[in-house]
């Protein structure tokens, strides 16, 4: 009943082409963005910021960094983590070695040293698909990481490779409040998306999902697969490098190369899986599924179980339920969260007279 | 030159380890498409399940050789029952999705069987025995002045047995001749009647064998922990040099691996600060996949429009 777009009328291309054609998501989205700016810093409390919503934020724009790769140009990856850490390690290095460096600025230039070496290692993906590239791209995860532990340099030669972030100053205001925190990470993160949004609206991301679809049939209709493939690499490595600088900046604080292993590039993977791959709406979805399990495992198994379960056996019943629920989920909704909030859309639209 | 020999004959040694948790994965990927990533995960539980079987078997009076024995077979039986059902829960729902959702339910799988087997079996670092010393070969040393270790020569015996034992099942029995007409082409095998689920189901328990084999090995080797999942990735530049489907190319892929990190290791390790063993075969894998994207022995592949 309300929602119906019946008497909204397309007049002209500008209105045609908007990313919320219908006015209830309009209302809704700014709602929703409302409440996330204005609302939540009001009243949650310092827990809910630093621990639940900044890094839902965090992971939501990694999760978007790699569907833009894996979702829109059909390109494996498992080295999100690994362009993480290089954002963070630029953006750390950027602010330690120039002097006077704007965080903003920092936070971009993390963001496009993340990118070069994504292209680097996107390079294979013009002779290589599928799995062997993934594998591939395992070579950039465990190099990197490598390399960020070897080198001393890049952690300004701290004993173990940990580094602690330098205060985060903008125009001389100092965020570190959580309320801040999350205001800034909440701005940084809207602001990709809607870039991603209308990127992946735009030829740019056309060319990604022809070659997606199949890169042979792309290059006969005239889309250069060198140029689609590296150029999502780049913005996708981009997206996780900033994600990555916000990670160490406003998230924790203080970051270690290891941080940034394998089990956090599967991570990143399960949200894009899970949220729905090829979704910008999944990327969100799937950070704050994933995050937001473990916690809620994490306080409900004691509850259940009572005293009865040793703290080991409920680490390992954690991964069971992790495990489980993920082939779980892959059986039911292979398309993801995103897909099922497509559905619950169309049931509303034709709600309540189905027929 | 002594010394490069034996950094040779050692990294050869540990890739014929590599080689056999490739194997597992070929076998899979090759009947069914899958590609699996909780293979690593099959090997832990396969080497903590007979490490198990063993200790309680032990301690209900049992003497050591019947106890080894009784747990190589009950492990077996853990793993085939493990592999029928991983075909039939996982897999079966998930016919006719693309690969990457396959691929992620395998990596869902791998927490799965993690979390059990450490949830029955304990998460201590366990000791594996196999009776077999970890000393150097005495008619080498005296020969050639080579250190090689009866461990090491061993456990190359048994992948040596292990893949000529598969060849002969693959080349002479019906059901390995179905499992090679499934890995050929589903709809064409489907179509002549092979049961396409009974072969997957079997695919599954005949890596499960691989990966308790792989497991006791490596078990042996470097004590039952949870490390033993990491030998997974190992097996992965494994798989990219020899090809996905090839089981020759496994072997191959994995003593080029084995040799090349070793000497990597001794000879370029230096210069850089050593650690490399860590990315050095992915990155030689990447380089080989640049010049010969399908793998040493993989199938061609051509794309059509």
């Amino acid at each position: 009943m309300l929602y119906r777009e019946a008497g909204q009328f397309k007049a002209s291309y500008q209105a045609d082409q908007q990313i919320f054609p219908i006015r209830q998501d309009r209302v809704g989205f700014s709602l929703v963005l409302a409440f996330f700016f204005l609302l939540v810093p009001a009243v949650a409390n310092q827990y809910w910021l630093q621990a639940i919503l900044i890094p839902v934020l965090i992971f939501s724009l990694a999760a978007l960094g790699l569907n833009i790769l894996t979702g829109y140009a059909g390109q494996l990856s498992l080295g999100s983590a690994a362009f993480m850490a290089v954002g963070a390690f630029a953006a750390y290095n950027f602010m330690l070695r120039v002097p006077g460096m704007p965080f903003l600025l920092a936070l971009v230039l993390g963001g496009l040293c993340a990118a070069a070496v994504g292209v680097a290692f996107g390079l294979p993906s013009l002779r290589i698909k599928g799995f062997y590239l993934a594998v591939a791209t395992l070579a950039a995860q465990f190099f990197i990481i490598w390399a960020l532990t070897k080198f001393p340099w890049f952690s300004n030669h701290s004993a173990s490779g940990v580094i602690s972030t330098q205060a985060v100053v903008i125009l001389g205001y100092a965020f570190d409040t959580p309320a801040s925190k999350y205001l800034l990470t909440l701005s940084v993160v809207a602001l990709l998306a809607l870039l991603a949004k209308n990127m992946v609206r735009s030829s740019t991301g056309r060319a990604w999902m022809a070659v997606r679809d199949m890169d042979v049939a792309a290059e006969v209709i005239g889309i250069r697969p060198l140029h689609a493939k590296l150029s999502a690499f780049a913005v996708s490595s981009f997206y996780c490098g900033v994600a990555g600088a916000l990670y160490a900046y406003t998230y924790l604080g203080t970051v270690e190369p290891e941080g940034f292993n394998l089990d956090l590039s599967f991570k990143i993977l399960f949200m894009i899986i899970i949220g729905g791959v090829g979704s910008i709406l999944g990327a969100f979805l799937g950070a704050a599924f994933i995050v937001l399990l473990p916690i809620f495992l994490d306080n409900i198994i004691p509850q259940l179980f009572g005293g009865l379960l040793s703290s080991s056996f409920s680490s390992n019943l954690q991964l069971i339920v992790f495990g489980g629920l993920i082939i779980f989920f892959l059986i039911v909704e292979p398309h993801g969260l995103a897909r099922l909030w497509q559905i619950g859309k169309e049931k509303l639209r034709l709600w309540p007279f189905p027929h | 030159m002594q010394f490069f020999f034996e950094v040779l004959i050692g990294g050869l040694l540990s890739g014929v380890l590599y080689a056999l948790v490739a194997l597992g994965f070929v076998l899979i990927y090759k009947a069914s498409g899958v590609f699996n990533f909780a293979q690593g995960a099959m090997v832990f539980f396969a080497a903590l399940s007979f490490v198990g079987f063993q200790e309680v078997l032990q301690r209900w009076g049992l003497p050591a050789a019947p106890a080894f024995w009784l747990a190589f077979v009950l492990t077996l039986g853990a793993m085939v029952v493990l592999g029928i059902l991983t075909e039939r829960i996982v897999l079966r729902p998930l016919v006719n999705q693309p690969p990457i959702t396959l691929f992620m339910a395998t990596i869902g799988l791998t927490y799965l069987v993690e979390g059990i087997a450490q949830g029955i079996w304990g998460a201590n670092v366990r000791g594996l025995d196999l009776g077999i010393a970890d000393e150097p070969v005495e008619w080498v040393m005296e020969s050639a002045g080579l250190l090689v270790s009866r461990f090491d020569v061993f456990a190359a015996a048994m992948a040596g047995a292990l893949v000529l034992s598969l060849a002969l099942f693959f080349q002479y029995t019906r059901t390995g001749r179905a499992l090679r007409a499934v890995a050929d082409d589903h709809q064409a095998a489907l179509s002549i009647g092979i049961p396409l689920q009974r072969i997957w189901a079997i695919v599954w328990a005949v890596a499960g064998f691989v990966a308790l084999v792989a497991g006791l090995i490596w078990g042996a080797r470097n004590g039952v922990q949870f490390a033993l999942t990491y030998t997974a990735l190992k097996a992965l530049p494994v798989l990219i040099l020899g090809g996905f489907t090839s089981v020759p190319g496994a072997i191959v892929g994995g003593l080029i691996v084995g040799a090349s990190e070793k000497l990597a290791e001794v000879y370029i390790g230096p210069m850089v600060g050593g650690g490399i063993e860590s990315w050095f075969p992915y990155v030689l894998a990447l380089a080989f996949l640049l010049l010969r994207p399908e793998g040493l022995f993989g199938e061609k592949h051509i794309d059509r429009v």
